[in-house]
């Protein structure tokens, strides 16, 4: 397969006004991404679909991650007079990443056996904009696993066909695979409690004692 | 009827019986279980009916595909919340007496995913339990050990007085509580006619017996 560098140009060239960019990956599989604007998903799906030298025709995979709100701290040297006295000092600038969704899909050739090509997608946050197109109009199998992605973390898939919860009943609430979700506090039995779990199955030990 | 009498009878050709041993004795020889399976541990009962172990040699291997003729649920495997209330109502729909066998670690407790947000910590928060195995899954073996405990336990129940069994007692309840699904859970989180949670820790139960 040709290099993400090649593909990202190409693809811009088939679908103009597309921003494609690559997300480095630094671990030793070294499996860089490409992440796609949401506008025009859909468009650089079919675009990588129906190329001839690409006929990505299977999505293997897709994934939810939650990315929670980060503090990135850089220091950054700064010059100050203190004392009458010129000092270069280090300061620490803090600024905060706003939290958002992502959509990663595993994107294979069955025709040329090839790939895999991975393509990230982003909301722009993680409460009501929680919002992406679908991408199971281009791959058909892509239907249940972004069900799931919807069920398990809340990403609204607009064009889906339909967009239902899969694995969690109709009516519950919340998104169990985001990080800032709580379990329900059912740990009034536990017979080998530790850590966090004792914790828990203190808060119940009071109104366990009224039974024993 | 003394013990040494009847077996000095019994050498002589003449067997005694009374209706209670007898209405037991048949009654534990023919234990319909219900066929069903919720995960891996179901493998393993299946296992235990077809011709390696063999579960007809107890009486019980007509598996019945309907809750109105089964006698006894074998809870085989994973309770995730979104099935616990199926599973309480098939019990409650099987006809008295009947017997529940909680087989495997999820069943009895929730087992490995007993800290997620999805699996039911145990089948008897819900409908009462006769005979819990551990195990994941718990060998034909275990299920066969469980099953002959659940036949001795058949086999002492005493049909008159206050310890009669359940499905003697007019007042008695043979239907419990089907559990409905919340925004963020079951509701309730556990039948509290059946199931209370035991006390644990350092000042718990533990201390208290000892």
């Amino acid at each position: 397969m040709e290099s993400l560098e090649q593909i990202i140009t190409r693809a811009k060239a088939a679908v103009p006004g597309a921003s494609l960019e690559i997300v480095p990956n630094g671990s030793p599989s070294a499996q860089h991404s490409v992440l796609v604007d949401n506008e025009h998903a859909v468009a650089v799906g079919t675009f990588l679909r129906d190329d001839p030298q690409l006929r990505l025709d299977y999505a293997s995979n897709v994934t939810g991650v939650d990315w929670l709100d980060t503090v990135l701290e850089r220091k950054t040297k700064v010059k100050r007079t203190i004392d009458g006295v010129e000092r270069e000092i280090e300061e620490t600038v803090k600024t905060t990443r706003p939290g958002y969704l992502e959509v990663v899909y595993h994107l294979y050739s069955m025709a040329l056996k090839q790939g895999p090509l991975i393509l990230r997608l982003r909301t722009a946050n993680r409460a009501e904009e929680a919002v992406v197109p679908s991408l199971t109009p281009i791959w058909r199998g892509a239907e249940f696993q972004e069900r799931e992605a919807y069920d398990l973390y809340g990403i609204v898939f607009k064009g889906h066909p339909d967009l239902r919860r899969i694995l969690m009943w109709e009516g519950f609430k919340d998104y169990p695979m985001r990080k800032d979700y709580t379990e329900p506090d059912d740990y009034e039995y536990e017979p080998t409690a530790h850590d966090e779990v004792l914790e828990k199955a203190k808060a119940h030990q009071a109104a366990n004692e009224e039974y024993s | 009827m003394d013990e040494g009498l009847r077996s000095e009878l019994r050498k002589q050709g003449i067997l005694t019986t009374t209706l209670e041993e007898l209405y037991n004795w048949g009654r534990k020889n023919s234990v319909w279980p219900l066929g069903f399976g919720l995960a891996c541990c179901a493998i393993e009962m299946i296992a235990t009916s077809m011709a390696r172990w063999d579960l007809a040699r107890f009486g019980a291997e007509v598996f019945r595909p309907s809750p109105r003729q089964a006698d006894l649920m074998i809870v085989a495997g994973t309770v995730t919340k979104k099935m616990a209330p199926q599973v309480v109502r098939l019990y409650n729909q099987m006809p008295e007496p009947k017997y529940v066998i909680a087989m495997g670690a999820c069943a009895i407790s929730g087992g490995p995913f007993k800290q997620g947000y999805n699996v039911l910590k145990g089948i008897d928060r819900y409908i009462p339990v006769d005979v819990h195995i551990p195990g994941c899954p718990p060998r034909p073996e275990a299920l066969l050990h469980a099953f002959m405990t659940l036949q001795r336990q058949i086999d002492e129940q005493a049909l008159t007085g206050a310890a009669r069994p359940r499905h003697l007692h007019a007042d008695a309840p043979s239907e419990f509580n089907v559990p409905e699904y919340g925004a963020h859970d079951l509701e309730p989180s556990s039948n509290a006619e059946v199931w209370r949670p035991p006390s644990v820790g350092e000042e718990g139960a533990l201390a208290k017996t000892a």
